[in-house]
């Protein structure tokens, strides 16, 4: 109930539209989608725009220290996204966050990662950070989708609380792995070109 | 507009009578026409008379609801054509501010001011305190890039989207108590005219267009669509003219320049969108483009209609009420 009406008041305020550009919509393989991160609005967003059943088994990837503040944030990160929250700092043996992550995707859930680790403030995707590689090397069946989020970072800015409604697209591309062979700084850039690469450039 | 009466009852069977036409030809036609190339026409022009189907149940639902519903579905239609218009023209995050404003107090207070009937406040609005304050509300944040374009374009989608449109609604308003459909019928009269404009320069351009008018902006359009339409639609205004104050060649007159207004203002719009690279405002009529693309040739003309009826056939000391 609360959830379907998250995703109506998400579709209403961003007008978004999905385009499955390189993947289909339904399909069941293990899948993380890495997306360029701009606004509060990015996970709902690429949530809302997955087909239903798909949203269902997929969960965002958060910062515990950021959700974690209080019982409202926690609130809406576990209760309403299901998110799966993991430490960016203090990370341990014993807690860490790729174990976290590869057991999800495991038990056939999806994730939503944005792998920049913080919203961009002027709409830039920035360096990746290397826990896309570590996941894609210990869950190497997995696919990863690049989405890219359009017009997000103007509908609700970093630093800004009220939204203006405008219309946004979630761009699904073509899904990557790692190849055989392949380092880490080849992989972070592979997977980032995958990304800038389906930004759409004006026809004229 | 009420149903009860004769005349109201006879408009909408026509309009429906025409429709239905073009909708059975299309249906006809798509079992006749085998060639891929007459498919292609025949499937834009089912497209198009599903999207008239929509407008006039639109328009005329609304009138029929009364005043209020009126203001409500076009305060809507101002919504949707603002948010397509901001969307598809870059600002940046120094505008938040001024577009929130835009969005969410210009736009209702304006309908909220057509509601009222605050001529004076209706049309200061947004040409002055709008064109005042959001500029105000964007150079604080200090950013200097694109500056004049970026604040002149919240502008223009506020007087296209907004001030322009609003105008429709506030026809209601004027001070004509003897018409057979009361204000409602200039709303008709304006809309009837404006599409069919559309329609009957498609229709010549492609009965008998040859020499393309606007190669660069809008290559479908033709002289020959463009004279045969509007001569056409402004002879369809003079057998409307019953709908509003206006003799028979008035009305041709006033149709005349709807049709040539509605035109401009197409080429106006598309101009803006090969500028931005785009092809179609948006996508809520899906593959059909957006409301901005149903809606471009209405915008121009609409505030003129309204002050040349309000001018020349109003009752001269009427309209002061309010303002």
């Amino acid at each position: 109930m609360l959830r379907s009406a998250a995703v109506f008041l998400t579709k209403l305020i961003t007008g978004t539209r999905p385009v499955w550009q390189g993947c289909d919509p339904s399909c069941k393989a293990l899948r993380v989608y890495f997306a360029n991160h701009g606004s509060h609005l990015d996970f709902a967003t690429l949530w809302a725009a997955l087909p239903a059943e798909a949203r269902a088994r997929t969960r965002p990837v958060a910062a515990a220290d950021y959700w974690n503040r209080n019982r409202l944030t926690r609130g809406v990160a576990c209760g309403l996204f299901n998110a799966l929250l993991i430490a960016r700092d203090g990370i341990t043996r014993r807690d860490n966050p790729i174990v976290h992550m590869a057991n999800a995707l495991r038990q056939g859930e999806s994730l939503i990662l944005f792998p920049e680790g913080t919203r961009s403030p002027d709409g830039t995707i920035a360096r990746f950070k290397p826990g896309l590689w570590h996941l894609a090397s210990a869950v190497p069946e997995a696919e990863f989708v690049p989405v890219y989020l359009q017009n997000l970072n103007r509908i609700l800015p970093k630093g800004h609380f009220l939204p203006i409604p405008l219309l946004s697209t979630v761009v699904f591309g073509k899904p990557i792995r790692v190849e055989p062979g392949e380092n880490k700084p080849g992989f972070l850039h592979r997977s980032r070109q995958a990304l800038l690469d389906l930004i759409p450039c004006p026809v004229s | 507009m009420n149903w009860s009466t004769p005349e109201t009852r006879s408009v909408i069977i026509w309009i429906a009578g025409i429709l239905l036409f073009f909708s059975i030809t299309g249906r006809v036609l798509r079992r006749v026409l085998k060639s891929e190339k007459s498919q292609a026409t025949v499937q834009n022009l089912i497209a198009r008379v599903r999207a008239w189907w929509v407008m006039a149940a639109v328009v005329i639902g609304s009138l029929m609801g009364g005043r209020t519903t009126t203001e409500i579905v076009f305060g809507l239609i101002s919504f949707l054509a603002l948010r397509e218009f901001i969307t598809a023209t870059p600002t940046r995050r120094a505008d938040h501010h001024a577009l929130f404003l835009a969005f969410f107090v210009a736009l209702p207070y304006q309908y909220f001011l057509v509601h009222t009937g605050w001529y004076g406040m209706f049309l200061i609005l947004i040409p002055v305190y709008a064109f005042v304050i959001l500029p105000c509300l964007s150079v604080v944040r200090g950013d200097t890039q694109d500056f004049l374009a970026r604040t002149a374009r919240t502008q223009w989608g506020l007087m296209v989207c907004v001030y322009f449109i609003s105008h429709i609604p506030m026809l209601l308003q004027l001070p004509f108590p003897h018409l057979p459909l009361g204000n409602a019928g200039l709303v008709l009269f304006l809309v009837v005219v404006t599409q069919g404009s559309d329609v009957l320069q498609y229709l010549w351009g492609k009965l008998c267009g040859k020499r393309k008018i606007a190669p660069t902006l809008s290559p479908g359009k033709t002289w020959e669509g463009f004279i045969g339409g509007v001569l056409s639609a402004s002879l369809l205004g003079a057998s409307l003219h019953w709908l509003t104050p206006c003799r028979p060649w008035e009305a041709f007159i006033v149709a005349l320049m709807l049709c040539a207004l509605g035109f401009l203002g197409g080429l106006i719009m598309s101009a803006i969108k090969r500028e931005r690279g785009i092809k179609d405002w948006g996508t809520l009529i899906e593959g059909h483009g957006g409301i901005l693309d149903r809606i471009d040739s209405l915008c121009f003309s609409t505030p003129l209609y309204f002050h040349i009826m309000s001018y020349c056939f109003g009752s001269g000391s009427g309209w002061n009420a309010g303002g």
